[in-house]
């Protein structure tokens, strides 16, 4: 295997071609997903450009979540359900709904945050440090730095340096959404995955999450799913209109929001349905 | 006839609707403090009976022919032993069952089917324990008739007890959480390691302590596997002055304990044996009631402490 052209391409030490900002970070190719006999994603296809926001809007019931929750395998965790197709990951390609891939590995490389804010009952710190610890980083120096680095990369860092060592419920909601996204860049993932991060936050939070994300995409390729258009169109670089299950259209935000190729795409961001 | 207005009609009615509801409330209320009554006369009587009896001859001394000098050492510490056996056997084994049912385990027939089982355990009536703990902890694995037989036959009785609370207690924590470790890489065993265990030790000590409450006592699967009722000695010491320093020796020790010297008392003639019966009575319904309160106070605590 140590000899095959693909592998030996990975040795090249990363230059700055292997991050451009025109090659994909993820190729989802012809993905199906099935919970038990129920199919709720139908032949989706996209290519999650790096270092991009990319939104993915439409109708409650649409799948949006479900090819989300895809991406790091967290269908694995209950009984009945079933992947078809490929979703690559570069810049080494590996093939994350591949059989002798570990969903806890692709976990590893996708960071997540979800729609409610889900902080450990524990101290600040030690929900940053969750993920480091679990990837078996345990010297308190580099944890330190590892932590302040995710709080201030998630600008909470100053509204918390003085009581990282209290317990992350006494936070308000925005600011437990906000450790929650430090908790999730933490462990440096390719991708953060955002299932909808500000549909429990007030309008001060929410926009306060969304300039972080904007910020976020200098490092990190992001996707996040959304109820709400105008955040679609206030962040994201590309939009993927989904419909019962399909990929109806996915193409630049703006293009898509003043000039959508198809009706139903229209319909939707015209608001005549949702 | 000229029809009733519907005015006064709607009146009449209201006023008896309201005359049912205070006279529940008055039945209700009446029928609460009976209960609460039973229970104070219960203790009144025990305490009357008995409590001039407790002193620090009645704790120290051993069973007696004559009933001034009899005391209950042998039957505390026995208590106190098997409480150890029963606790160290039901918490490992209850609480991994627990988390086994809840975050392990697949949800089809095969479950539900133990589940019901788990429930229909609870409901063995304790002395069928008694027997099953005679044949097989006494005769088959040669444990005799010793603490170690006694506390495994009560651990084996709390069992769905300490199961039933950890599967309530894991079932507190949202689902958020479970998903917030799987998301950043944790297997299964490290989200129930780092963070469900650790968020339900409250509700889990709570159903130990109200589990051992009920173990603690049980008479018959006790009497049933051959526990002595008139012991004038103490098992052997688990600390030792050689090599290797503790002995497990106390395990394979006859024994008895508090409801079983109570028991005992009882059925003897005399006044003096009553009184003695009643003291330990008293000290058993104290020993109950403040491990029922300790339960309420760590649950109160485990709230407080940890708000979804």
């Amino acid at each position: 295997m140590s000899l095959s052209p693909e592998n030996a391409r990975q040795a090249i030490p990363e230059s700055d071609a292997s991050e451009s900002k025109d090659l994909p970070k993820v190729q989802i190719r012809g993905v199906n997903f099935f919970y038990g006999s129920h199919q709720v994603l139908r032949n989706v296809s996209m290519d999650v450009p790096a270092l991009k926001v990319t939104a993915l809007i439409g109708p409650s019931g649409c799948g949006k979540t479900t090819l989300l929750r895809c991406l790091n395998r967290m269908h694995d965790l209950y009984p009945g359900n079933r992947y078809e197709g490929s979703i690559q990951v570069q810049p080494d390609g590996t093939d994350i709904l591949g059989s002798g891939v570990d969903p806890i590995q692709v976990r590893m490389r996708f960071g997540m945050v979800f729609q409610k804010p889900n902080p450990f009952p524990k101290s600040i710190y030690e929900n940053v440090a969750y993920g480091l610890r679990l990837q078996g980083m345990n010297r308190r120096r580099e944890l330190d730095e590892r932590v302040e680095k995710a709080l201030r990369e998630a600008a909470l860092w100053e509204e918390v340096k003085s009581r990282l060592h209290q317990m992350a419920h006494n936070l308000s909601g925005g600011q437990q959404q906000r450790l929650c996204i430090a908790r999730a860049v933490a462990t440096d993932p390719d991708v953060v995955l955002f299932d909808e991060p500000t549909s429990a936050l007030d309008p001060i939070a929410t926009s306060k999450i969304e300039e972080l994300i904007v910020e976020l995409k200098k490092r990190v390729t992001v996707m996040i799913v959304t109820h709400n258009l105008q955040q679609a169109g206030r962040i994201s670089d590309m939009t993927a209109f989904m419909y019962l299950g399909e990929l109806i259209e996915f193409g630049e935000t703006n293009r898509m929001f003043t000039n959508p190729a198809k009706p139903q795409t229209e319909d939707y961001i015209s608001g005549r349905f949702g | 006839m000229q029809p009733e207005p519907l005015r006064t009609l709607q009146e009449g009615r209201a006023r008896r609707r309201r005359a049912i509801d205070s006279n529940f409330r008055r039945l209700g209320f009446f029928l609460t403090l009976s209960t609460l009554g039973i229970l104070a006369i219960l203790m009144l009587n025990l305490a009357m009976n008995g409590l001039a009896r407790i002193d620090w001859q009645f704790m120290s001394s051993f069973p007696s022919r004559r009933a001034g000098e009899a005391g209950i050492l042998s039957a505390w510490v026995g208590t106190l032993l098997l409480m150890l056996v029963t606790a160290s056997a039901a918490i490992p084994f209850g609480v991994a069952a627990g988390i086994y049912l809840e975050e392990y385990a697949p949800k089809n027939r095969w479950t539900a089917f133990v589940e019901i089982n788990i429930a229909n355990l609870a409901g063995v009536p304790s002395i069928l324990y008694g027997l099953m703990a005679l044949g097989l902890f006494v005769y088959q694995f040669r444990f005799g008739q010793s603490l170690l037989s006694g506390g495994l036959a009560l651990g084996c009785l709390v069992l769905p007890i300490v199961i039933v609370a950890t599967r309530e207690s894991l079932r507190t924590i949202p689902s958020g959480i479970r998903e917030a470790a799987f998301a950043l890489g944790a297997t299964r065993w490290q989200a129930v390691w780092h963070h469900l265990l650790p968020y339900s030790t409250g509700g889990i000590a709570t159903g130990v302590i109200l589990a051992m409450s009920r173990a603690i006592g049980e008479s018959a699967p006790l009497i049933t596997i051959g526990a002595l009722t008139f012991i004038a000695f103490l098992p052997p010491a688990p600390l030792i002055s050689h090599a290797p320093f503790v002995s497990v020796d106390w395990l394979f020790s006859p024994f008895t304990a508090l409801p079983i010297q109570m028991f005992n008392w009882v059925s003897r003639p005399g006044e003096e044996f009553q009184s003695n019966a009643a003291a330990a009575g008293l000290i058993l319904m104290v020993i109950t009631l403040s491990m029922n309160a300790a339960a309420i106070l760590l649950r109160r605590r485990a709230q407080r402490n940890i708000t979804w």
